[in-house]
């Protein structure tokens, strides 16, 4: 078996993959990137509508910072979220924005002057500054208090990936494409590489590293109606599952979008909605301001899926040879505004439904779309458990985005974990803990067991087919597991995926062909798909509570007394039948910002008896301050700058904070 | 109102398939013949799935975000260059020949290492923002305005998804392997619009400036009636081929 050596081995090759892989490089460290894909047919590619960074440019900006990008974060996750994490994060996606734009992603720019912008479907005009002209500008979008968006029309994320994709060439970073990460070699206590697939001739060999980072994105293909990509099934999540000793963290909690397009399952982007799109029903008649009379159509997506879901199943959907929709109307925008910022839009709704949405009506359903779960790590993206491993982007669960995530925080995650991830993990190379005693016997063994593995299912005669349980399998999750849930149900999801579980390791193939065998590679990623499947079903069914896109109609409040608990998974056993969930607490204590009600959503909840505590505490703290400014008033709270590594710790500068 | 495409009729679809597995010693390249019930709203990626879940499990072809956006899986339908995943086959006659792209390595079947040929197209060509300390940006500092018209501009050239039906389509391209084609070439017009990047007429002419480059064109405007996303390609090249012209 070949053996590779290099000192950080990034596994997945989209933004945040790409991002930490440059960092490393600039630190004077080898790395090689490993990808499923060409590096930039990367998934990142699909972020369509923004990128979310407080800049404050455009008018709808105006006032915006760290504070409300925070705020609204921590809000739209429920109060999931780690707040250290969400205020290292708010604190630098403008910084990564504008490294971007240094790098040549040509973000769309503020025009100085009068324009019209459509709100509640009409028509208005406003005025830009002149001062503003030529800087980023921003759109609206779910969640948020300020157009916070940055984008460049709809093709956000195929601008950010070219733009990273190409510093990483100039940097002379390899990716080593068509390869698939199979286990991740350790010793039990420290992660020390991979064993990886070559997808064009099915050849074996191993990556061996001091620094590994899991950037593999998110699981999406565990369902059958997703907005992901076909290859979002999980494969890094699951390697670092199957190590026993990894854990991955709130697998519960999976975001569905409210447009994916009937029945194709595409996203249109959150854009549609943040420029003015409406939604309507059956009757062509707006209803999202009967439920969420303040924002609307632009509630954080898991009230927006809810509140479509609970419309259809009042008698209100669409009905179609493929089900029940209702429709997404951007009409209201005009033709000029969707051919020049909804070009993606636009080439969607032409080729897959024959429709031009400049004169008719686009018909959408909530998908599965985001994995806030994933690879648990600390604040500098490492795994607590198991040292050398890293993950950042969807993949990872530091905790940015607790129970859901708002739209165009993700793309901008992913570099901001990309740049404090490689950072981190060059740190860890510098460092006594970097070195690396393995022999490499350690590798072989490992390499050997996933030879063995393949070997086992090509010699099987179980006659099951990895196509058909594949399908069962997302059937399951997109019936069971999806927007409502219900104990009973989980409960026989769980069943139901634990009997594809064991006709799993019945599968045999019917092609022995040389290469990558397409049937091959279904086939072992089916039981990898079904241990994370299982951790999401069993955490859903252990999460007896509601929140964010987490819903429980048998649990239908939010309870904090109980539940500002993280769900972490393991799966010690390989043979067992069940991942072991353990709780880690969210301490309110330490929160700059106590649970409370979102703005939006339901308005009731239990409240933790900590809560009105730390209330008071922050209240007796800033009331001793007076007239501090918000920095100070922030760090009196609850200090995050010394989490991030030092070249990221200045401040922002904006139009009305030229400090 | 309800205008999502449907069949006009159940029919079934002859589709044959270019079929060659480099890697198996005992393959030959041959058409393979599948039959299949055309569903509603059926495209080229549903096709190709059903096909290789409930008739051939070796089959092999590429598909990424099945959505027209990442660029993975251009195939020749019928004869054109296309991307399988949003081609209905509502579109297509009863008879369906799909062939993987020319001028890419040959993975398997349908499936080219397109990401090869892209990446040393990217290194030839250098297609990067080229300026001074871009590993010191200052990123506390707010951005340098640029004209929002420029940026659309800009935009307009980088929606390329590097698919290689340019490449596909393009005479000089099956004649020349080092030819980079209009995709390169877009390239480097969508970098010389670009203010951040300091390279001058000079520099590109370095690049480009001979028959692997933009003079080895030879305006069958292939490329531009294939793109998938429209790019204007003949236009650039043409333009590229005079700025080269001059800068000599």
């Amino acid at each position: 078996m070949q053996i590779i050596y290099t000192d950080v081995l990034v596994i997945g090759g989209g933004l945040a993959g790409q991002r930490a892989a440059i960092g490393v490089k600039r630190r004077g460290l080898e790395t090689i990137v490993l990808s499923l894909v060409p590096a930039k047919r990367s998934h990142s590619a699909a972020a369509q509508g923004g990128m979310q960074a407080s800049l404050g440019n455009c008018l709808g900006a105006a006032g915006d910072n760290e504070d409300c990008h925070f705020a609204d974060t921590v809000r739209g996750s429920d109060w999931g979220a780690d707040q250290q994490v969400v205020r290292m994060f708010a604190h630098t996606a403008p910084k990564a924005i504008r490294e971007l734009t240094a790098w040549g992603v040509p973000w769309n720019r503020v025009q100085r002057g009068e324009h019209q912008i459509t709100e509640d479907g009409q028509k208005k005009t406003v005025s830009e500054p002149a001062e503003a002209h030529g800087l980023i500008t921003s759109r609206n979008f779910g969640g948020t208090q300020k157009w916070r968006a940055c984008y460049v029309s709809d093709g956000t994320g195929h601008a950010m990936l070219y733009t990273m994709s190409n510093q990483a060439i100039a940097a002379n970073i390899p990716v080593h494409e068509r390869m698939e990460a199979l286990s991740l070699i350790h010793d039990g206590k420290r992660c020390c590489g991979a064993i990886v697939r070559n997808l064009i001739n099915g050849e074996i060999l191993a990556y061996v590293a001091k620094a590994t980072c899991i950037a593999t994105g998110g699981f999406g293909r565990i369902y059958r109606a997703s907005t992901n990509a076909i290859i979002n099934e999980g494969m890094g999540a699951a390697i670092a599952l199957e190590t026993g000793i990894a854990c991955l963290g709130n697998m519960e909690a999976i975001q569905f979008h409210p447009t994916g397009i009937v029945p194709a399952g595409i996203l249109v982007t959150e854009a549609c909605r943040g420029d003015g799109g409406l939604l309507l029903d059956a009757a062509n008649r707006r209803f999202m301001p009967d439920y969420e009379p303040d924002k609307k159509e632009l509630a954080s997506r898991d009230v927006v899926s809810r509140r479509m879901e609970e419309h259809i199943a009042a008698g209100h959907g669409v009905h179609s040879r493929f089900g029940e929709h209702l429709w997404l109307d951007i009409r209201p925008l005009g033709r000029v505004h969707i051919e020049r910022n909804l070009r993606e839009v636009k080439e969607i709704c032409h080729y897959f439904l024959g429709i031009d949405p400049a004169q008719e009506l686009i018909p959408v359903r909530p998908a599965q779309h985001y994995s806030m779960g994933g690879v648990r790590t600390d604040h500098h993206g490492h795994s607590p458990t198991l040292k050398g491993l890293f993950s950042a982007g969807e993949s990872a669960c530091w905790d940015m985005h607790g129970f859901n995530r708002l739209g165009g925080n993700s793309v901008a995650e992913t570099v901001v974990a990309g740049m404090i991830v490689g950072e981190s993990m060059a740190d860890f190379c510098h460092s006594t803990d970097g070195a690396l005693h393995i022999s490499t016997a350690l590798a072989e063994s490992f390499g050997c067991h996933e030879r063995q593995r393949l070997a086992a299912i090509a010699d099987c005669k179980g006659g099951e087919n990895a196509f058909e349980l594949t399908r069962l399998m997302q059937d399951t999750m997109t019936e069971q597991v999806g927007i409502f849930r219900h104990g009973e149900r989980l409960q026989d999801a769980v069943a139901r995926l634990q009997e594809l579980q064991r006709r799993a390791a019945r599968v045999s193939l019917r092609s022995n062909a040389p290469g990558a065998n397409p049937e091959l590679v279904a086939a072992y990623r089916l039981p990898r798909m079904l241990k994370l499947a299982l951790c999401v079903a069993f955490g859903a069914l252990q999460r007896t509570e509601s929140r964010g896109a987490h819903y429980r109609a048998d649990y239908p409040q939010r309870n904090d007394s109980t539940w500002m608990r993280r769900t972490l998974a393991t799966w010690p056993d390989p043979q067992a039948q069940l991942p072991v969930l353990t709780y880690e607490a969210l301490d309110i204590m330490h929160m700059e910002l106590p649970p409370g009600w979102r703005g939006y959503g339901a308005r009731d909840y239990i409240e933790h008896p900590d809560t009105i505590r730390r209330q008071q505490e922050i209240d007796r703290v800033l009331a001793g301050m007076g007239a501090a400014d918000r920095f100070s008033r922030q760090e009196a709270l609850m200090p995050f700058r010394h989490l991030l590594p030092e070249h990221l710790r200045g401040r922002n500068q904006r139009l009305g904070e030229k400090q | 109102m309800n205008r999502i495409p449907v069949k006009q009729m159940s029919r079934t679809l002859h589709i044959r398939i270019l079929r060659h597995n480099p890697h198996d010693p005992d393959s030959v390249p041959q058409l393979q013949s599948f039959e299949l019930e055309e569903a509603d709203t059926m495209t080229l990626f549903i096709a190709l799935n059903e096909i290789r879940q409930t008739q051939d499990p070796s089959l092999q072809f590429d598909f990424v975000c099945r959505a027209g956006i990442c660029g993975s899986c251009g195939v020749i339908v019928n004869g054109r260059p296309a991307l399988a995943c949003r081609t209905l086959t509502r579109d297509l006659p009863d008879n369906i020949t799909l062939a993987p792209l020319p001028a890419f390595e040959l993975i398997g079947d349908l499936s080219v290492n397109t990401g090869k040929w892209m990446r040393g197209m990217s290194e030839r060509l250098e297609t990067w923002v080229h300026t001074q300390n871009l590993e010191r940006v200052d990123i506390d500092s707010m951005e340098a305005a640029m004209e929002p018209e420029l940026a659309e501009k800009i935009y307009e050239l980088e929606r390329c998804i590097e698919c290689g039906c340019c490449i596909a389509a393009c005479g000089t391209a099956q004649m020349h392997a080092d030819f980079v084609g209009a995709m390169g070439l877009n390239q480097i017009a969508r970098f010389r619009l670009d203010p951040r990047d300091q390279r001058t007429d000079a520099d590109y002419y370095e690049l480009v400036g001979d028959e692997s480059g933009v003079f080895g064109c030879m305006t069958l405007l292939g490329c531009e009636d294939m793109c998938p996303k429209d790019l204007p390609l003949a236009a650039q090249i043409a333009f590229l081929r005079r700025r080269m012209v001059m800068a000599r």
